[in-house]
């Protein structure tokens, strides 16, 4: 059997007497679309975080890719296949388009792999190629959250963690950013999403994971679990 | 008008040291949320390395690197030993270590060199001056407002164009974030502090220019008014450090030229009156940085 490429075992994480996750089980294997889900505050973002070592774990282990990066820190990530683009975007807003995805592509040493990457990046987006002199804080939502997928596509990721993706975000804007994270799947990256917009999760992804007080309520299929009243009960506080 | 002239050309002497220093603690907090009180003790090391580069007959052209080398060296040894232990601390925890490295090194001066102020040998042509259009200005001052200019566009140009500068000024707004993006932290905060070391290194050799000695003391004051440059220009901006280091120099020198000889007691608190007064008017400083809220580390 092939091993999951990422995989989480009984995931810890308490800020002070707080216990944002609670020994959290899951695993997303290579080339899939999985969904993070679960209402405010239900640990999602922590279970990322923890993940990419912003936050420290309390207890259990996450192994990506056949070895173990519990507590790693944060720069490691990058140059294992693997990047987080933060919840509110976070893109540097006074450094200029390309020097954000400069930094994107920091830890990369191969010229050619670079200039593949920046390519990439302004065919996927090509307001970003329009907009590389202009200072990040001066575009506009969208066009932000564009800039923090394609800032984490520059180091050429295996995987790639989104956090709320969606929020903030207009409609249209919304459905562009879905079909991206489908976009991206089908060339060959695998996605690990955190959203609060759970029918366009559903919609995108192949399995889902519901958070419901730092614990996993539910998780399945996402037609499965967009069809039953598993994810209401979960969302209620029933489950 | 030859007076205001001459006044002018002292003040952007002064002010450009000021705006060096404040640069120097601007760096390191714009990164760590440190302001770094041991900075002066930088300046003193790099003072005493001319001294003994004096002593021993060493030419003032090899001191000069030599100097800067130590304040430099000295500046990522501080980062390693007192302040990386207190990263993840609060501000004022760091600041509290700071004046302790500072306290700590002043007294390692006062025991293991000298309690008194020290002769420091310098070049005989700094001490002289030329002629530049019927204004006599000293060659020690013209050399300052270049190390200065040098100085600025050296850091502007790798800030702007340079893949680590680049990387710190990212740190700068978000720390967190450029974590993620595969800059290492220890990197990003040695590199800040060894350019805050080279920058307090020029400073200290712009200073002992001047005075031509060193005590153990030296950096005190230099760094205090470097501090109220910082917060003047906005603290943890770069451009508001410069901008605050010249305004200071310039408020210091042209009230000692021309306040009435009556009032001149009274020079250091209407100096400090008009910061507060700019302050007041713009109480995040004069070109306050973009992103005060941004975590740090």
């Amino acid at each position: 059997m092939v091993q999951p490429l990422i995989q989480v075992r009984s995931l810890d994480v308490r800020y002070g007497a707080v216990q944002a996750v609670d020994g959290i089980n899951f695993e997303v294997e290579q080339g899939e679309i999985v969904a993070l889900l679960g209402a405010n505050g239900a640990g999602k973002s922590s279970t990322l975080n923890a993940i990419a070592g912003l936050v420290p774990t309390f207890g259990g282990e996450v192994h990506f890719d056949g070895q173990n990066i519990t507590n790693l820190r944060p720069e490691m990530l990058p140059g294992l296949g693997m990047t987080l683009s933060p919840e509110g975007r976070r893109v540097f807003g006074t450094l200029s388009v390309a020097e954000n995805l400069q930094m994107g592509a920091f830890g990369m040493k191969d010229a050619q792999e670079i200039s593949a990457a920046w390519d990439r990046v302004y065919t996927l987006f090509p307001i970003l190629a329009e907009r590389r002199d202009q200072f990040a804080g001066t575009l506009s939502g969208g066009q932000q959250q564009m800039l923090a997928v394609g800032r984490a596509l520059m180091s050429n990721p295996k995987m790639l963690l989104l956090d709320e993706p969606s929020l903030g975000l207009a409609p249209k804007i919304i459905e562009q950013i879905f079909e991206l994270i489908t976009t991206l799947n089908e060339q060959g990256v695998t996605i690990l999403v955190v959203e609060q917009n759970v029918s366009m999760a559903l919609e995108v992804a192949n399995r889902a994971y519901v958070l419901a007080n730092g614990q996993i309520a539910t998780s399945g299929d996402a037609k499965e679990l967009a069809a039953s009243n598993n994810l209401q009960n979960a969302y209620l506080g029933g489950a | 008008m030859e007076l205001f002239l001459q006044q002018t050309v002292n003040a952007f002497a002064l002010g450009g040291t000021y705006a060096l220093l404040a640069l120097g603690l601007a760096v390191v907090f714009s990164i760590m949320g440190l302001i770094n009180f041991a900075h002066g003790e930088l300046m003193t090391i790099a003072g005493y390395v001319l001294m003994y580069c004096g002593l021993a007959g060493i030419s003032f052209v090899f001191a000069v690197p030599l100097a800067l080398l130590a304040s430099t060296f000295a500046a990522v040894l501080m980062e390693r030993i007192a302040f990386r232990p207190v990263r993840n601390s609060s501000g004022a925890t760091m600041l509290v270590t700071s004046f302790a490295v500072a306290m700590i090194l002043q007294v390692l001066f006062q025991n293991l060199i000298s309690v008194r102020s020290q002769p420091v040998l310098l070049p005989e042509a700094l001490s002289g001056s030329i002629t530049i259009g019927g204004l006599v200005i000293g060659v020690n001052k013209l050399v300052a407002i270049i190390s200065t200019v040098i100085m600025l566009i050296f850091l502007d140009r790798f800030l702007s164009k340079q893949k680590y500068g680049i990387a710190m000024r990212a740190a700068a707004e978000d720390f967190a974030v450029a974590r993620l993006m595969g800059i290492r932290a220890n990197t990003v905060i040695a590199g800040a502090f060894a350019i805050s070391g080279l920058l307090a290194g020029v400073a200290a050799i712009l200073w002992v220019s001047q005075r031509a000695s060193v005590d153990p003391l030296m950096g005190f004051t230099p760094v205090l008014k470097a501090f109220i440059a910082a917060i003047l220009g906005g603290l943890g901006s770069l451009r508001g450090a410069v901008a605050g280091g010249f305004l200071l120099g310039f408020i210091e020198i042209y009230l000692a030229a021309f306040l009435p000889p009556a009032l001149q007691e009274f020079r250091d608190p209407i100096g400090l009156g008009i910061v507060v007064l700019v302050l007041l008017m713009r109480p995040n400083g004069l070109l306050p940085a973009a992103s005060l809220k941004a975590e740090k580390v």
